[in-house]
């Protein structure tokens, strides 16, 4: 078809200025690193687009990663911002398969920020990384004037090492392959709405922040031959596993009813209009594993934990879901952020 | 879930499919008119339950698809002006105008706030004197009562900074201009069980005597459709032409008269413009001259803003059940969700954009 000219709907995609959507999880900022970042700073690390990069340094193998955080509000049910940076990092790193060891942590700071609210912080990072077994060993602090940031912004970067000699990446999945949930989804930014939003439900949601690293190196520990992992942060479950699909140029099927969901999470989108598979967790992994790993994988991992789905052999990087009622759809990535539906 | 789970029961929809099929003995056209149906049918895949004979098309009730362009353009407008903050659902957020949507107004600087009711945003304005708030009210029936409270609230509680953009519309004008239009194909309507829980169903009864049309108040649930479906299938079949209520859980025949009574209060009939169809006479709500003073279009002195769809757009021809979205040459190809042409490939219940999100493995563009 030749060149016409369009008189209705723009195309949003070609923002001359960077919208929210940039930064929500889906197409907007998938097409961002893809014609900003990965051309201007190429090379094979960047390139296998992981959740860190992983490298050998004399006969070491390491995992490297970075991660800031923005969230508003600071506080949250089962969490704040200091948990989720500390967690965050140490997520990035047990999806490369790596032990994480050291953090850094580079804090921006508003100011008139209360000083208690930083206390507070600082203690949950402290906390976490006792948790989560990883030390803050460098830091960065900047403050910027009032009306200039939202309180507290942290940076936190991340070494781990790699203990073992699988490839964990999407280019490992293979047909056959199933996939493991780590846990329900859609509690953190369920739990973030509600406070934002000021929206009260009927018990309070909680976040489901925490460390991955144990389950990580419990299914490495016990030899299970795991082909890819990726927490489920910004975006759900939904988009990570439409990333992968693309990445291991496979087609991933999953059941809606393996799901696990919460039922006040799923009260709560259903009255918003929210499908809680794009909603944002902070404490959730998916595993890609040989057919034969399965069970194995399932009883390491815990009673949450479940078979959702499996690689199937069609190479059109789809990713389908059979519904609650029997049929079959599509589960595509969203060009932004969900959005409250009006009726 | 209590409620919700009961109405997604796998062996009661299987049922349900199959009892369609032993009634259904030739091919019937049948319009959901609204687009949480559709949305629902879609995510669900209960079109792919029915017997081939039933071919469901997809109305035109998504609000956010019928809501004008040059509306947009209005919208963007009032919230890019300085002292301002303009509230609104939040799917409005990125349906485009033709300069940009609402989501590139807030990237400029625009003070744009999502809110999950217009009384939140008065509420916006009683804590900010000292700005305009302007909350964006589109949307059926179904939203104009809790619009129309917090206009009637402004009013009583002389909250002079807060101000609605107008554009509710009505389904049963839009039905009648289906049925009067002369290639019409649908045969049996599934109507809006929400829209019907506001307004109830006495206005389809003389629609359905007059073009001999039958009708099913719906709900939104999987059970409720294919029971709304089930039901039509039996009036089709057996040449009645009735209005009936499968939703009668939440539905009564006169509706909700106190929510009635105040939207006649606030609102008055009016002439509106659908996107991707065009004018229908007395077919949306505008504000009464005694509350013209919330009205934002007055307030902020808007000139008057013409705009076209684009010609590769067939998006009034698919909210009028006429095209499937991928009968359309453009669907998927030239025209995706992030590079809609039309409003039905924007909105999540956009008929195109459904078909798109959920359908696109086995329904590849035409031509």
């Amino acid at each position: 078809m030749g060149e016409f000219t369009l008189s209705c709907p723009v195309p949003i995609t070609q923002s001359p200025t960077i919208l929210m959507a940039h930064g929500s999880g889906g197409t907007m900022m998938h097409r961002l690193l893809e014609t900003m970042f990965l051309p201007a700073f190429q090379n094979d690390e960047l390139l296998a687009q992981h959740d860190g990069a992983s490298f050998n340094i004399n006969g070491a193998r390491l995992a490297f990663t970075t991660d800031s955080f923005v969230v508003r509000p600071l506080f949250f049910p089962g969490g704040d911002i200091g948990s989720l940076a500390v967690n965050g990092t140490v997520n990035d790193l047990a999806m490369c398969g790596a032990r994480p060891l050291y953090l850094s942590a580079g804090f921006i700071l508003e100011e008139g920020l209360p000083m208690d609210s930083l206390e507070r912080v600082v203690a949950s990072m402290r906390a976490a990384a006792e948790t989560a077994g990883v030390h803050i060993v460098t830091g960065d602090t900047k403050v910027v004037d009032k009306g200039k940031g939202d309180g507290l912004y942290i940076n936190t970067s991340g070494i781990g090492v790699v203990e073992h000699d699988l490839t964990i990446a999407p280019q490992s999945v293979r047909p056959g392959d199933s996939v493991i949930l780590s846990g329900d989804i859609g509690r953190h930014g369920m739990a973030v709405m509600a406070v934002r939003e000021g929206l009260e439900f009927e018990s309070q949601i909680e976040s489901d922040c925490a460390p991955l690293a144990s389950p990580v190196l419990a299914l490495l520990d016990a030899g299970i031959a795991v082909r890819c992992l990726r927490d489920l942060t910004r975006g759900g479950l939904a988009t990570t596993l439409v990333e992968i699909a693309r990445s291991a140029r496979l087609h991933i099927h999953i059941h809606e009813d393996a799901i696990p969901v919460l039922e006040d999470v799923r009260g709560a989108c259903e009255i918003l209009g929210l499908d809680p598979m794009y909603v944002a967790n902070e404490g959730r992994f998916i595993a890609f594993v040989p057919p034969e790993d399965r069970d194995r994988a399932l009883d390491i991992l815990g009673a949450s934990a479940a078979h959702i789905g499996d690689v199937t052999e069609a190479n059109d990087s789809l990713v389908t879901l059979k519904s609650t009622i029997g049929a079959t759809r599509i589960v595509d990535m969203l060009s932004g952020e969900q959005l409250p539906r009006i009726c | 879930m209590k409620y919700i789970d009961e109405y997604r029961d796998a062996q009661a929809v299987r049922r349900f499919a199959r009892a369609i099929e032993r009634i259904t003995t030739r091919e019937w056209q049948i319009m959901e008119v609204c687009g949480g149906q559709t949305h629902a049918i879609v995510k669900f895949g209960i079109d792919e339950l029915l017997p081939p004979q039933i071919t469901l098309l997809h109305g035109p009730g998504c609000p956010v698809c019928v809501t004008p362009v040059e509306l947009i353009d209005k919208a963007v407008e009032i919230a890019s002006r300085p002292n301002v903050i303009f509230t609104s659902f939040g799917d409005m957020l990125r349906v485009p105008g033709t300069r940009g949507d609402l989501f590139a107004a807030k990237a400029g600087g625009g003070d744009v706030r999502i809110v999950y009711s217009p009384l939140d945003a008065l509420r916006l304005a009683q804590a900010n004197p000292d700005k305009q708030v302007v909350f964006f009210a589109v949307g059926f029936e179904t939203t104009a009562p809790a619009n129309a409270m917090a206009v009637y609230q402004a009013a009583r509680q002389n909250v002079t900074n807060f101000s609605i953009l107008v554009s509710h519309v009505l389904v049963p004008p839009a039905i009648e201009a289906i049925l009067g239009s002369p290639d019409n194909r649908v045969q049996g309507f599934l109507a809006a069980g929400h829209v019907c829980a506001v307004v109830g169903y006495e206005e389809y009864y003389p629609l359905a005597a007059k073009y001999h049309v039958p009708f099913v108040v719906t709900g939104f649930e999987p059970l409720d459709i294919l029971q709304g479906v089930y039901m039509l299938t039996r009036q089709l079949e057996s040449g009645r032409a009735e209005v009936e209520n499968q939703y009668a859980r939440c539905v009564a025949r006169q509706g909700n008269r106190p929510a009635q009574a105040i939207v006649s209060d606030v609102f008055q009939i009016v002439p509106r413009k659908w996107r991707g169809i065009g004018e229908i006479p007395r077919s949306g709500l505008g504000l009464r001259p005694a509350y013209a003073q919330f009205d934002a279009e007055r307030r902020f002195d808007l000139v008057e803003y013409t705009a076209e769809e684009s010609p590769d757009c067939i998006s009034g021809e698919v909210l009028q059940g006429k095209v499937k979205p991928n009968q359309c040459p453009a669907f998927g190809t030239l025209c995706t969700p992030e590079h809609p042409l039309g409003a039905t490939m924007v909105s999540n219940e956009g008929a195109c954009a459904a078909y798109y999100r959920y359908r696109r493995l086995e329904l590849q563009p035409h031509g």
